[in-house]
């Protein structure tokens, strides 16, 4: 029995007087004043395996009645202690490591770790490569976004935005596959460029994607965005104000759903993100609904940016021109000893990284996406961390959950677009 | 720290002095862009500001003695001038083989739209700093990682646990470099460990912080009259919660 229904049943028995003892005599004194509350509050638990936690997570929740008391999560379920993994392989051979930890946007892991260690030695990846990883960068915040979306329909109720989601989903999959020959451990990058060129036809494919994804997201949209429904289930549930969110450290579209624009494409550009052309979407109630339209409108962004980054995409080498980060061409290693040498020491012993290190950050699918490299001059890092943006947007659950319905803890963990690979690492 | 890092202070070093310093980490250039929150720094704080390195080419790292970290952090968020506001990353570093571990801050300013960097070198025998999750409830995840990883106790922190490793896990903190890669102890042992857990006893959550107790309030029957199991004040459902607001803020 909720707070609410008794104050009103004895509002409702006003001349029962002060001490009234119900007819049945077995309920003690009731204050009128302050109403004593009387119940037992119950845990559930929910997860580590259950249909509606997006991965390996475990919410113990204590419950009185139907509201959430408190919301205590369990996480380490996955952990596969992957940053110290890291520091026992070359930095190359780190890269396979980065789209384990998120396998719904690999290609952003990938880059931003690349970009991580090419800041901290000083190499300047070449114009080419650069634009390839921002089509690819947001070719996969789409790819996540609309995995995102699709789980987002199915925890508020609606199965048919979750098979157009996927079907878009798979059109990216087979893109990533015919790059990379992976769907999802793509490990597309190289410290100074990426594994290979673009195939042949791959960018046609891509501006394929892009030109009819615009379509099918109007769809799902008008399916979800006016029904009153989702409407009911998501608007005002699992609030935080802009100063909150900034405090608790929410980021990417989570932060910007309660109204600060920060974004780091804006705030700190890279690959000359300041010259696209597009919008950081702001929401304003900083609930589960305008964390869906945030993300809605991302995708429409993105489309943008990769219009413009298909149009810019320029010829010439992909990986930069650096000895001691590339292999030399197949061709000088067949005809000349140095070369062979060469080759043979940066795969033998791996890049090395002079004495250094470097935190870098950028707009990843689920907010920003920090790595922190630390080299002594050997071919190991000494300490590779990853800034994890959904365990520090999970980090906040007890907060947007506590005080409200049972029911509404499924959306708000559905809204804050966690994957539990990362979270674990 | 070692002893000469911690001798003292050097007034504002120059470039060329600084690039001398013994400091194990490169410096591009940019060595000599002035960063207004160092010089900020150098000036209120002076001996509590050990060094400031630049590195790979504009990021502005600032080492501080551990007794004044949670002051110079709290003011670097406070300050109108400086305002970082953002907690971007917390983390540690251990270096192997004795050295200090560092623990790392990397604030940002959203208004400002600037980086810091802040280090504080705890030695191996004394891993204890003050926590920052006074100042953002962000670092409470991340310092409960830390100590998980890498043993640094956090003074003033809630709910200080273990986070991603078992709470009964008993071979250390994992990224230690003195942990090795596969464990402490041997394969049979670490499954007789696990095996032998009881994931009941983490289920209720009894003693998680101060404020944070559970408890059942329920009815037994003593002699035909119902009287509840205990008794508490009036509404003290709701005090439990401010209790946690409190903790939280």
């Amino acid at each position: 029995m909720s707070k609410k229904t008794v104050e009103l049943e004895v509002s409702r028995t006003p001349e029962m007087g002060m001490d009234f003892r119900p007819a049945h005599g077995v309920l003690p004194p009731v204050d009128l004043t302050e109403p004593v509350l009387r119940s037992e509050k119950m845990l559930i638990n929910v997860g580590p395996q259950h249909p509606a936690t997006h991965g390996v997570l475990r919410l113990v929740l204590e419950l009185d009645g139907e509201t959430v008391v408190r919301c205590l999560p369990h996480i380490g379920y996955l952990h596969s202690s992957f940053e110290k993994l890291g520091e026992y392989r070359t930095w190359n051979q780190v890269i396979p490591l980065t789209d384990r930890m998120d396998y719904l946007a690999p290609f952003i892991y990938n880059c931003a770790y690349a970009m991580a260690v090419e800041k901290m030695m000083g190499v300047e990846v070449t114009e080419r490569c650069k634009v390839t990883r921002v089509v690819m960068m947001e070719l996969d915040r789409i790819f996540s976004h609309l995995l995102w979306l699709g789980t987002w329909a199915i925890d508020v109720g609606a199965f048919t935005p979750f098979l157009y989601a996927f079907q878009q989903r798979e059109k990216v999959y087979t893109l990533h596959e015919a790059y990379t020959g992976a769907r999802i451990t793509t490990s597309a990058t190289r410290i100074g460029g990426m594994m290979a060129d673009l195939p042949e036809g791959w960018l046609e494919g891509v501006r394929e994607f892009v030109n009819q994804f615009p379509q099918t997201l109007d769809e799902i949209e008008s399916l979800l965005s006016h029904n009153a429904i989702h409407i009911g289930r998501t608007q005002g549930v699992g609030v935080i104000n802009g100063e909150d969110a900034i405090n608790c450290g929410f980021s990417g579209p989570n932060l910007r759903a309660s109204g600060v624009p920060y974004d780091v494409r804006k705030d700190r550009p890279y690959y000359d993100y300041e010259t696209y052309e597009f919008e950081v979407p702001i929401g304003e109630h900083g609930d589960c609904y305008d964390r869906y339209m945030v993300r809605i409108e991302e995708m429409r962004q993105s489309c943008r940016i990769l219009h413009q980054a298909l149009d810019r995409l320029p010829d010439g080498p992909m990986n930069v021109d650096d000895p001691r980060v590339i292999l030399p061409s197949k061709t000088d290693l067949m005809n000349d000893m140095e070369s062979m040498i060469h080759h043979f020491k940066l795969v033998m012993e791996g890049v090395k990284a002079p004495p250094g290190e470097s935190h870098f950050s950028i707009e990843g699918s689920k907010g920003e996406l920090g790595m922190y490299v630390v080299s002594d001059g050997g071919s190991k890092p000494v300490r590779w961390r990853v800034r994890p943006p959904s365990f520090i947007n999970l980090s906040v659950i007890p907060k947007l959950v506590e005080g409200g319905l049972f029911a509404d803890v499924i959306m708000v963990n559905a809204s804050l677009d966690i994957v539990l690979g990362e979270i674990d690492r | 720290m070692s002893s000469d890092e911690s001798s003292g202070y050097r007034e504002a070093p120059l470039p060329d002095e600084a690039e001398e310093q013994e400091t194990g980490l490169v410096s591009l250039d940019g060595k000599d862009q002035a960063h207004p929150s160092v010089l900020g720094l150098e000036e209120r704080f002076g001996d509590a500001v050990l060094r400031h390195e630049v590195v790979a080419g504009d990021e502005h790292v600032v080492f501080v003695s551990p007794e004044r970290a949670f002051e110079i952090i709290e003011w670097l968020k406070t300050d109108p001038d400086h305002f970082y506001n953002y907690l971007s990353d917390l983390t540690a570093v251990d270096y192997g083989s004795g050295r200090p571990i560092q623990v790392v801050y990397q604030l940002y300013s959203i208004p400002m739209r600037r980086a810091i960097r802040l280090k504080v070198e705890l030695p191996l025998s004394e891993l204890e700093i003050d926590s920052v999750v006074p100042l953002w409830e962000a670092a409470n995840w991340l310092e409960r990682e830390v100590w998980d990883m890498f043993g640094v106790r956090f003074r003033n922190h809630p709910d200080l646990r273990r986070i991603l490793m078992p709470e009964g896990y008993e071979e250390g903190h994992p990224l230690r470099k003195d942990f090795p890669l596969r464990g402490r102890f041997s394969r049979a042992e670490q499954t007789r460990r696990a095996l032998a857990q009881t994931p009941e006893d983490y289920y209720i959550p009894a003693d998680y912080g101060p404020g944070r107790d559970f408890q059942v309030v329920g009815w037994q029957e003593v002699g035909g009259e119902p009287v509840p199991l205990e008794e508490d004040s009036p509404g003290s459902a709701n005090q439990g919660s401010a209790e946690e607001d409190a903790d939280r803020g």
